[in-house]
């Protein structure tokens, strides 16, 4: 495999700046939107602040990866005597919890940085966070050439794992016959 | 499609258990926008001056705003509106959190609440489902204790709930619904939410919320938040440093309580203490203030940091949220001093949900009539000698409605009247039998007195705003202060301004004049009640100088995210009219009259009865409204809203003889 350049890019988390705002969470589903900005929607965000005042906990967590099936066990942390909830910090879209889908869909979602065409300066979420808990930041790094699944591809994946690839094939294979798609 | 609201309000019935989803007509989106607006509509056309507080036919109504949970920055209050015990008129406290923009997501504009349960119950509102849950396992428990036991039990930590403690249970005229850190605490809304025997209304939802010109709404929000940046390095200058930023007054970021301590009035709003603040006492609160302080947050979908998470190891739970002045108003009210003693009690009293104004104001009216010998040991057995251990015994009694904590419990004015023997000699600090920040000044304020008078939300800080509460000394100073002055209605406004001096010709109380004072009053009420309607924070709009919302911007602000073509005058001579007549008229229906439109007694020291009443009269005319303060035929007729005068005809209203002017 050939090596490429590419960058990679930070949201750095800085917790303890975090206020609870969830502007992030509202200005990302707004930027997803078709038409962008057109839908505001906090569950379909690809960002969540976990945050639990009585307990003074504050965490954005993006969405990561999506898992077709979930941990063999599960986690808690204890940081400065707080006791975060299972699964608090992961970034995974899987069977065991409802983050990171689509509400109506249940496919997974994942943080692409707000790609966009002229690219934006900083991720938007990045930008509505005027407490600075999230900075950007970039460097650029050589790795190994890889296929990135894109968007629908993850969709249909997570599908297949969901319901089987043959029962996808064939429903696919109806549709079109409906002339639905 | 409908844009910026759901168009579904939630009607729950609780005599009955019957819970419908109805759709809204969107022509009264038009009329009257969202939030306080139409809820004023609602309760004009379903709660008639012969329900009682605590009718089962009085409503309740949690709202969101006509922006609520849209992007536009601090679009999160809740508006609650009902019937008052306490001054038996409409009342609509409201407050911050993350209620409203959850409701919105669940796919509803309102929850309105009618009749009474048989058993305490809460509401669990999870998108299409809606379900009356008992609640008698949570009977007596705090506030925000009951929201954590609700979110375990469901399973739901993400839900949002808005819940009453014992002192809404209990039908304290001055009980809070409290949710995070916020409470909706004025009027006495979460008496009349205990007398449903609704313990608490938990929400979740997961739907989208649709704005009509997005490309359009999402710049106007961008200018926004740069704003609130721009203003962050750009304070006011010549203001207390309380009053110098945006937001709620950042009291749990701010150590300087100079302005607070020294200008507001101690006890039951007696004495000033000019010289308290001295430099050990800053070093003092500083430090526990510090240790009390966890972490500074905020509302939904807003960088003001005007809560913070409180610690302190004596509270039901270890932790509380506190916001603005709540922190002085029981350490002022009791005498005491102790900064410290102010977040203990805060914390109890939040746990039980009282008014932050309020209580304080009562019990040291209470502690007043003690000390003059019209209440007894007889009355209150075992009170303590300390000033701290009064309060703490006095909240216990009130909220329980024990003894005389259960005249207590109506507040100073009832409770004055009900103890007799001279005590309503001691109600000297409310307007509309509701307790008022105790603020005692010298010369008459023309525009203040107006606000005060006539102002329906009956609190100050909810009615005045955008405008310096003194002149600046130095002409200069006030020319570099007008001249970026982009909030101003208007260029007679920037010229009131530059001329208002602390002394002489253009100084208080015959300056500005009666048409300028007028202007300047109904500026300031229109813009709350734009928020208002709205579901947008005071705290970035109506109340501080130089908000990033404005009467400039909102216009645009609603137009792009509802796809209506609002215009500056349609919004403030035609809807924000309309409302403002709509409430006034459903007072007027429940006997408010130009007696009532006073400012409490001893605001000022110094006093111009004629020239007050030359005020009330002009601004009256100004509002179209006759000599008492009631609507016109011709005004209502005017903002389309005819059949609101016809019932106040139908009444007899209009024929009755002016006591004053007779």
């Amino acid at each position: 495999m050939s090596k490429v350049k590419k960058t990679i890019k930070v949201i750095k988390i800085n917790a303890d700046l975090c206020n609870g705002c969830r502007a992030c969470e509202v200005i990302c589903s707004a930027f997803h939107a078709s038409p962008k900005y057109s839908v505001n929607n906090p569950a379909r965000a690809r960002i969540r602040v976990v945050f639990d005042p009585v307990k003074n906990i504050y965490v954005p967590v993006y969405a990561g990866g999506y898992m077709a099936a979930e941990c063999m066990g599960r986690d808690k942390y204890l940081i400065d005597g707080k006791e975060y909830e299972e699964c608090a910090f992961c970034r995974s879209a899987c069977p065991s919890r409802d983050a990171f889908k689509e509400p109506d869909s249940g496919l997974p979602l994942k943080c692409d940085m707000c790609e966009d065409d002229p690219p934006q300066e900083e991720p938007l979420c990045v930008q509505w966070c005027l407490a600075d808990a999230l900075t950007y930041e970039e460097r650029e790094e050589e790795v190994d050439e890889e296929l990135e699944l894109d968007d629908m591809e993850t969709g249909l994946r997570a599908l297949a794992d969901k319901y089987g690839f043959q029962n996808i094939v064939d429903a696919v294979a109806r549709m079109s016959q409906k002339d639905e798609i | 499609m409908r844009y910026a609201e759901t168009g579904y309000n939630l009607e729950i019935d609780l005599s009955t258990g019957n819970i419908e989803k109805v759709e809204t007509d969107p022509k009264l989106t038009e009329l009257h926008l969202g939030g306080l607006g139409t809820n004023a509509k609602i309760m004009w056309d379903r709660v008639p001056p012969e329900i009682e507080p605590f009718s089962p036919d009085n409503l309740l109504i949690f709202s969101s705003g006509l922006l609520g949970g849209t992007p536009a920055p601090a679009a999160n209050r809740t508006i609650v509106t009902t019937i008052s015990p306490q001054t038996r008129l409409v009342a609509f406290s409201m407050m911050g959190g993350f209620f409203a923009p959850e409701l919105k997501f669940a796919g509803y504009d309102k929850v309105i609440i009618r009749g009474k349960s048989p058993g305490l119950v809460y509401l669990w509102i999870k998108d299409d489902e809606v379900e009356i849950r008992d609640a008698s396992h949570l009977q007596g428990k705090g506030s925000l204790e009951t929201s954590e036991l609700i979110k375990q039990e469901l399973n739901e930590p993400k839900a949002q709930v808005a819940s009453i403690g014992l002192a809404g249970e209990n039908r304290v005229y001055f009980s809070s619904i409290e949710h995070s850190r916020s409470s909706a605490s004025r009027g006495g809304l979460g008496a009349v939410m205990g007398d449903k025997k609704l313990k608490a209304i938990a929400v979740r939802g997961t739907k989208d919320i649709n704005i009509a010109r997005p490309e359009e709404f999402i710049k106007l929000c961008n200018e926004v938040l740069q704003y609130i940046q721009w203003r962050a390095d750009n304070p006011i200058k010549h203001v207390p440093p309380i009053l110098a930023g945006l937001g709620s007054p950042q009291e749990m970021a701010i150590h300087d309580e100079e302005w607070h301590t020294t200008a507001f009035s101690w006890g039951n709003a007696r004495y000033r203490r000019k010289d308290f603040w001295t430099e050990e006492v800053e070093k003092e609160w500083t430090k526990v203030q510090e240790g009390a302080v966890e972490r500074l947050i905020s509302c939904y979908n807003c960088p003001m940091k005007c809560g913070a998470v409180i610690s302190y190891p004596s509270q039901e739970l270890s932790k509380y949220m506190m916001k603005c002045y709540s922190k002085l108003t029981y350490v002022m009210g009791a005498m005491a001093d102790d900064l410290e003693f102010g977040f203990r009690i805060a914390g109890l009293a939040q746990a039980y949900g009282v008014d932050g104004f309020s209580a304080p104001q009562v019990m040291a009216f209470a502690v007043e009539l003690y000390e003059n010998g019209i209440l007894t040991d007889e009355d209150m057995p075992d009170f303590p000698a300390d000033n701290e251990g009064r309060f703490f015994y006095l909240l216990e009694k009130i909220v329980r409605r024990e003894g005389i904590g259960d005249v207590l419990a109506n507040g100073v004015y009832w409770a004055a009247r009900q103890i007799g023997k001279g005590a309503e000699e001691y109600d000297h600090n409310t307007i509309k039998k509701h307790e008022q920040i105790p603020i005692k000044l010298g010369m008459l304020n023309p525009i203040f007195f107006l606000l005060l008078a006539t102002g329906e939300k009956i609190n100050i800080t909810q009615i005045e705003g955008q405008l310096p509460q003194a002149p600046f000394p130095n002409p200069e100073d006030r020319k570099e202060f007008v001249k970026d002055w982009i909030q101003a209605p208007s260029d007679r406004i920037k010229e009131f301004f530059l001329k208002w001096e602390p002394r002489g010709e253009y100084s208080f109380p015959f300056y500005p004049d009666f048409q300028t004072a007028c202007e300047l009053v109904e500026w300031q009420e229109t813009m709350h009640y734009i928020d208002d309607a709205l579901g947008l924070c005071a705290g970035l709009s109506s109340f501080p100088i130089k908000p990033p919302y404005h009467i400039n911007n909102l216009p645009q602000i609603i137009s792009a995210a509802t796809g209506l073509d609002i215009d500056r005058d349609e919004l403030w001579n035609k809807i924000i009219k309309r409302n403002r007549n709509l409430i006034r008229a459903a007072n007027v229906r429940r006997g408010l009259r130009r007696k009532d439109d006073k400012p409490p007694q001893d605001h000022w020291r110094k006093r111009f009865p004629e020239h007050e009443a030359k005020l009330l009269d002009e601004y009256y005319k100004f509002k179209g409204w006759n000599k008492e303060g009631i609507p016109t035929k011709e005004t209502l007729e005017g903002l389309g809203i005819g059949y609101v005068g016809e019932d106040l005809e139908k009444r007899g209203i209009y024929n009755e003889q002016s006591e004053e002017n007779d």
